[in-house]
């Protein structure tokens, strides 16, 4: 039953880290871009209104970086688990 | 060399490279029709996926929205890159281990039911299909535009070279064009956006010159553009909401799940050869899009200045009084380009107080201050109307670029719809072919018979695609609403309840799709119509409008899927557990080892 034990603990470790993964995409999107853009507006990123910022820009690059990060968190637990390719 | 001799030069050197590639890729097995022989790199794949994806209408309409809606328009760029943070961690890699061919196989095989399957055929052939209309119309205008051709020599022109790479190279041809079709509508869009960051504020990174201060003055663009279009009558461009917050958060978000759940879309990572590759190659195509997604709200902004800047230049440059009667040029000295696209109607003006300038302003404004303000003017309405789409094709004309440029921007419109469009004639082929043919009709067909019905059901899309972007139905401009709403409602809850509920049963996960589904469609059509039928809205019976909370419908497909969440929660509760060997095989798609090469055969 070793394996099963180990199975459960992986995809808790998984969904843990999925959890942290949707937080961010949530509050830089939802959060920053949407429903506290006009409180943020009121400081500046360079001539960018930091609420538009989120909006037109920054919630891309969180994006694309949230992949890549989940990505290489993903592989430290496959190999943890001893469940990777 | 002249124009015109420029861009047939440009698109069909492009054109040669794509049958090229064609001839050098194709398909002699299912593995390769289907799914490109599973052993594309995460890069390329990434790239692949960026071109299918990015349509005809990222490419040439998206910028122009955001320009005219300002703040509210980085819902599109929100939804349509979110949505791949979903794809990377709640399905690729779990759909990639699963290795199947196709999205109605997985759920077919997952709900041990071939009416759940067929269920998914049909929501991936209708919102495929109300796809690929828009594509096959982008197309045509692409190139009646550009070529000097009629609309339908165009689409037969595009139809020709999608048949040479779609049917003989299966998955593997398209991947491979799609790569380069990337390569050239990137190069195509971010170019004249360079030329242009640079001429109005110095800096040559679109991205960054949108935060920076216009070109010796030191008042940020962004500041600048705010101020100008408040004295215009419109609202400010960096605050400007798309309806009401809740709409605008409702919207991104069905944008987001819709983009996760759209078959083509998840089908492209079934070409990659494991479930590390899976993650990583969502992550790549991530970055290709983002390089034109963040590059399309300094194009919209840059663009909304360069426009009132043309027509009011002493406003944007020297702070004059927008109000004065001579702020605004006069008609007989507009610039070139504006003559160039009066003759394609896109651009239309009237002089509706007679006094020989150009007045362009929102005449809806509610604000009393600026109606009196536009009335002691001597305005009489607004003379100047913009499609939307020239803020990207006329772009490089605005900014007095090169004729090789304007050329380029040709070929990557062209690139762009046609690799979409590839895209979704695949998703449509080997949904017919693979779950429809193999899967219910012929099990036993040979691979090679699949492999032919493959290309014959490929040729028939084309064709049919190619009928509708003809003769596009009259509802072809609301349709892309649809095909999200069916993404997003029906497709993806069903997809990820198969990943993360082993006790999820075939009754609940079909009650919640046609449940997702059918509540969609009512809201759609109440608003455009049964089936798109003009004259068969039914807006009373929900209550006016936009009844549900203020939400529009293209915003709509988010609650479906929460509606299939529930549904699909209360019945799954009522009905019995799914077999042991379906929790079996739950279990071990959530782990990534034993990962193989995708391939056809249907597990029960």
């Amino acid at each position: 039953m070793q394996y099963k034990h180990d199975a459960q603990g992986y995809w808790q470790a998984t969904l843990g880290l999925i959890t942290k993964v949707l937080v961010i995409w949530f509050v830089v999107s939802f959060g920053a871009g949407i429903l506290f853009a006009d409180l943020l507006n009121g400081i500046h990123l360079g001539g960018y209104p930091l609420g538009f910022w989120f909006a037109q820009q920054g919630s891309m690059y969180v994006f694309v970086a949230l992949i890549f990060w989940y990505a290489k968190k993903m592989t430290d637990i496959d190999k943890e688990f001893d469940v990777h390719e | 060399m002249d124009l015109q001799t420029t861009i047939y030069l440009v698109v069909g050197l492009t054109f040669a490279l794509y049958i090229g590639i064609a001839i050098w890729a194709r398909a002699g097995s299912t593995s390769e029709y289907y799914a490109a022989g599973g052993g594309v790199p995460p890069v390329l794949n990434g790239m692949a996926t960026a071109a299918d994806w990015m349509s005809a209408a990222s490419f040439i309409s998206m910028a122009g929205l955001i320009s005219n809606m300002g703040y509210g328009g980085g819902l599109f760029l929100m939804g349509w890159t979110g949505g791949y943070v979903l794809l990377a961690c709640l399905l690729a890699p779990y759909l990639r281990k699963f290795g199947k061919f196709t999205v109605p196989q997985f759920i077919g095989d997952r709900y041990y039911s071939k009416s759940a399957s067929t269920v998914a055929v049909l929501c991936l052939l209708v919102a495929s299909l109300t796809y690929i209309i828009g594509q096959m119309t982008g197309v045509g205008v692409a190139f009646s535009r550009f070529l000097g051709v009629s609309k339908e020599v165009g689409i037969y022109v595009g139809m020709a070279i999608v048949f040479t790479y779609a049917v003989f190279g299966g998955m593997k041809g398209i991947t491979y064009t799609q790569v380069a079709q990337y390569v050239v509508l990137i190069f195509a869009y971010v170019i004249p956006a360079v030329f242009i960051s640079l001429a109005l504020t110095g800096n040559p990174i679109p991205q960054l010159g949108l935060g920076s201060s216009l070109s010796g003055q030191d008042m940020s663009l962004l500041a600048k553009l705010d101020s100008v279009v408040t004295d215009l009558g419109f609202g400010k461009y960096t605050t400007t909401t798309a309806g009401s917050t809740l709409n605008m958060f409702v919207y991104t978000f069905s944008l987001m799940i819709g983009t996760a759940g759209l078959p083509h879309v998840i089908m492209r990572f079934f070409t990659v050869p494991n479930v590390h590759a899976a993650r990583l190659s969502a992550g790549w195509a991530l970055v290709f899009i983002a390089i034109l997604y963040t590059t399309a709200p300094a194009v919209a902004a840059m663009a909304k200045t360069n426009l009132i800047r043309t027509i009011t230049p002493g406003v944007v440059m020297q702070n004059a009084d927008p109000y004065a009667a001579d702020s605004q040029i006069q008609y007989e000295q507009r610039p070139d380009w504006m003559k160039r696209w009066e003759v394609t109607g896109l651009l239309k003006f009237e002089d509706k107080n007679g006094d020989g300038r150009i007045q362009y302003y929102n005449d809806k404004s509610k604000s009393d201050e600026f109606k009196a303000k536009a009335e002691a003017a001597g305005w009489k309405g607004n003379e100047l109307s913009v499609n939307a789409d020239i803020i990207v094709l006329a772009n490089p004309e605005i900014a007095l670029l090169p004729n090789w440029v304007i050329a380029l921007v040709a070929a990557g419109g062209l690139a762009a719809a046609l690799s979409t469009a590839a895209g979704l004639l695949m998703a449509i082929s080997s949904a017919i072919s693979h779950d429809l043919v193999k899967g219910i009709f012929a099990p036993d067909i040979s691979e090679k018979g699949e492999l032919m019905a493959g290309k014959i059901a490929m040729a028939c899309s084309i064709v049919v695609a190619g009928y509708l972007g003809l003769n596009p139905p009259g509802f072809a401009a609301g349709t892309v609403a649809l095909a999200f709403g069916i993404a997003a409602s029906s497709l993806f809850p069903a997809i990820m309840m198969g990943i993360f509920s082993k006790k999820m049963n075939k009754e609940g996960a079909m009650a919640g799709m046609l449940a997702g589904l059918f509540i969609t469609l009512f809201y759609v059509f109440a608003h455009k119509g049964l089936f798109f039928i003009k004259g068969t809205e039914y807006l009373d019976v929900i209550g006016g409008a936009n009844s549900f909370f203020g939400i529009t419908p293209e915003a709509f497909g988010g609650i479906g899927a929460l509606i299939n969440f529930a549904v699909a929660f209360v019945v799954d509760k009522m009905t019995k557990e799914p077999p042991e060997h379906i929790q079996h095989m739950v279990e071990n798609v959530r782990i990534p080892r034993g990962s193989k090469v995708v391939d056809g055969s249907h597990a029960h």
